[in-house]
């Protein structure tokens, strides 16, 4: 039977609607701020130049799928270097781990691509359908003209900047200019029109729609942050050694003067008015809140029209309420095993990357042997073994490589479709940006001895810029 | 097990369910039928499958099928991806077809896509005798080396490759035939034992103690001179092996060499201008001719 009454329970709690009410103060100031900052590099971010000489797209970012390159300003990356991104990625978590180690959830609410944009989308449904009480009050109203044309308007224009948004994602894949042009024209690949598409359909859906319900149940950092954090990490929080018992101003007159006690709070429900996840920032730290601060900002408003000292919610730790609360002071320590650790982390990886990048060679070799045949004997007796070798030239213009060989006595090396050669060294030119694939004969005269098999290597060597490159592999004799 | 008792449907106390009326040894089956959404579907790809007929190829009849209204085929469709499959190739092939060797030779980006081509359809056509990288097998030259029997130029590969080898089937092909100097009684068993000795000998390879070195060379002028050159150098106007290098065919030893003398080779390669279109031929001898041997 129990198992009976469970199965009636609904699954999930019914949503109920946020109506965050707009707020002025310092955070919200920062976040305004940021989020003209973190907007206007991601929309005009594709059209900053940046001069790469005559073969290369002049985009400062470019991932050019279609010619498997990433171009971001002065760095290169080919395919086979993906590896950075990785690196990219493990230091994007670290430093997501040092915020939080510092003051909590500083991504969620301030930078996070999903705060951002809701940010932006709540301007707009400010704009066309006023604030929280006014937007509450219609939404209770019956279907009118004025509800409609203001809930359409608002979705019209959700959906353009949705759509900007896809817009700009397609052009970090191709010319930008060229492809607004296509764009305009109705000329652009299809492939272009169909991302469009998807990120107009998520922008809308993410930050139109669904907003707090994305980082309270799609998103895996609140449980993970939940778990990172400790005692020292600064989080928004209500100081409710100072706050409870919540009463209102003249009360809190007349309970002091008798003795009594009397909290600063004065339960004026702004905090949860202003909280763009809908939530009593009182109830104490809990995995809803995005610590975005705009609570601070209305409680700091309120306290100064009743002349109280602000900070009644601040950037606190829980441990100082409870030090405060014994009549202990507070304590704040930057500076800990855990801050020390992800920075020294932060740098190792990034030091790490940088050392790897400016270190990394404009030239590659590898070389494949031919498995059939392993060898050839020629008229006169000497054994030839074939290779494919292949060169990478990552540098903006043509590069010439002379080939040489070493390993078995009297060994010669001749590039197969390429007749130039400088010192008796074949001679393999490689177009700027790319790589080119040759066939390599290596011939050992008949009278060395030659075991089954021995070591050779050949080199590459850039006869203009002097950069050398190698590759091992074997010579097999009969 | 007695035969279904047939009786009135009835509600089962049990379940609540209807029975079909079956009874088995006094015990009755719930009529469960199958759930309508399966059912549905039952009906709807019955109803799919008569539209199908009509529309493709379906019934077999005695000496034809349906053919559906729409006249398609996979044969159809397959005809028209290879041709689009042509014409693609041809697009990517820049000239492929009009360029010389020596044009190939000197355009990197030609080369490349004429050794690309050529791989690909020596890999079809040629590799099941000499082998995938034309490394070649006792009778079936190795591609590889610079010991050609009838010439080693792009245009004596390209003419090789178009005609063919002792095939029938060609008027232009190359053509030279080796006696078999024993199985038409033309040589003793002695005597071929002479040659093969003196051969080897020529060869730079060890001889038979007892060999009649003398009489050998003596056969030899008189034999296979004519063909093989005097000092046995070979001649490739008549695809006649250098018998002097490091390589052979059929093996040097003194057995393979006496069945050579004895019977004869005469291998065939078939001439692939029938079957392949000329610029497949030129990227076949553009191929063949980078694979380290080509003059």
């Amino acid at each position: 039977m129990a198992i009976a009454d469970a199965e009636d329970l609904p699954l999930f709690v019914p949503t109920k609607k946020v109506y965050p009410q707009s707020v002025s103060g310092p955070y919200r100031r920062a976040k305004w701020v940021i989020l003209v900052f973190c907007l206007g590099i991601y929309y005009l971010l594709p059209f900053l130049r940046w001069d790469r000489g005559p073969n290369l797209p002049n985009q400062a970012v470019l991932a050019d799928i279609a010619n498997n390159r990433f171009y971001f300003f002065f760095i290169e990356i080919w395919p086979q270097e993906v590896y950075y991104f990785t690196g990219l990625l493990i230091l994007a978590a670290f430093v997501l781990f040092l915020m939080n180690a510092v003051a909590g959830r500083v991504w969620c609410g301030y930078l996070c691509p999903q705060t951002v944009w809701t940010d932006l989308f709540l301007v707009v449904e400010r704009f066309f359908e006023g604030d929280r009480r006014e937007r509450i009050k219609r939404d209770e109203a019956p279907w009118s003209f004025d509800k409609a044309w203001r809930k359409s308007a608002k979705h019209a224009v959700w959906l353009v900047i949705a759509w900007w948004t896809g817009g700009a994602w397609v052009l970090y894949f191709a010319d930008a200019p060229t492809l607004v042009r296509e764009l305009a024209t109705f000329t652009a690949p299809a492939s272009a029109y169909v991302w469009i598409a998807i990120l107009t359909f998520t922008t809308y859906a993410l930050a139109g729609i669904m907003r707090e319900q994305v980082c309270t149940y799609m998103c895996p950092w609140p449980r993970i942050q939940a778990a990172l954090t400790d005692d020292d990490a600064l989080n928004v929080t209500y100081r409710y050694d100072r706050g409870e018992p919540r009463v209102s101003v003249k009360q809190a007159q007349r309970l002091r003067s008798t003795g009594a006690p009397a909290g600063d709070c004065i339960d004026c429900n702004q905090c949860v008015a202003v909280c763009p996840t809908g939530i009593d920032i009182r109830d104490g730290a809990q995995m809803d809140c995005i610590q975005c601060g705009l609570c601070i900002d209305a409680c700091n408003t309120v306290m100064a029209k009743v002349g109280y000292p602000a900070g009644l919610i601040a950037y606190d730790t829980d441990d100082n309420v409870k030090r405060r609360q014994a009549g202990e002071k507070p304590v704040y320590r930057l500076v800990r095993a855990r801050t020390l650790t992800y920075v020294g982390l932060i740098l190792l990886v990034g030091g790490a990357m940088v050392y790897q990048l400016a270190t990394r060679r404009t030239a590659e070799i590898s070389v494949l042997h031919e498995r059939s045949p392993l060898f050839v004997k020629l008229s006169d007796g000497s054994i030839r073994n074939s290779y494919t070798v292949r060169l990478l030239n990552k540098r903006p213009e043509a590069r010439p490589f002379a080939l040489t060989v070493s390993g078995p006595a009297g060994a010669r090396i001749e590039a197969v479709g390429s007749q130039a050669t400088a010192d008796l060294r074949p001679v393999v030119t490689v177009e700027a940006d790319s790589s080119r694939e040759i066939r390599a004969l290596v011939t050992v005269p008949a009278d060395v001895r030659l075991d089954k098999s021995q070591a050779i290597t050949i080199t590459a060597s850039d006869l203009f810029a002097g950069e050398v490159v190698r590759a091992e592999d074997h010579f097999i004799a009969p | 097990m007695a035969e279904p008792h047939n009786s009135k449907p009835q509600i089962d106390a049990a379940t609540g369910q209807s029975t079909t009326g079956h009874e088995w040894d006094g015990i009755q089956e719930l009529n469960t039928p199958l759930p309508r959404w399966w059912l549905g579907i039952f009906y709807a790809t019955i109803i799919w499958s008569v539209g199908y007929w009509v529309v493709y190829p379906a019934w077999p009849l005695v000496t034809d099928v349906t053919r559906g209204v729409i006249g398609y085929a996979s044969r159809i469709d397959i005809a028209e991806d290879l041709s689009l499959l042509k014409q693609e190739r041809a697009a990517q092939s820049k000239g492929l077809d009009k360029a010389s060797f020596e044009q190939i030779k000197a355009d990197p980006e030609l080369f490349r896509i004429a050794v690309a081509q050529g791989k690909a359809a020596f890999g079809d056509n040629c590799a099941a005798c000499h082998g995938v990288g034309g490394g070649g097998a006792k009778g079936y030259p190795n591609l590889n080396d610079d010991d050609w029997l009838w010439g080693g130029s792009p245009a004596e590969i390209q003419k090789t490759l178009e005609h063919g080898i002792r095939f029938a089937g060609d008027a232009d092909t190359r053509v030279s035939q080796m006696p078999a100097f024993g199985r038409d009684k033309m040589l003793d068993a002695t005597q071929i034992r002479a040659v093969a000795n003196h051969v080897r000998a020529i060869a730079g390879l060890q001889t038979e103690p007892k060999a009649d070195l003398a009489g050998g060379a003596k056969l030899f002028a008189d034999n296979c001179a004519a063909c093989h050159g005097d000092q046995g150098k070979g001649n490739r106007e008549m695809g006649a092996p250098d018998l002097t290098d490091a390589i052979s065919l059929y093996g040097m030893d003194l057995a393979s060499l006496t069945e050579t003398i004895a019977n004869s080779r005469n291998g065939v390669m078939p001439a692939w201008r029938q079957r392949l279109d000329a610029t497949t031929i030129k990227a076949l001898t553009v191929y063949v001719h980078s694979l380290g041997g080509g003059q």
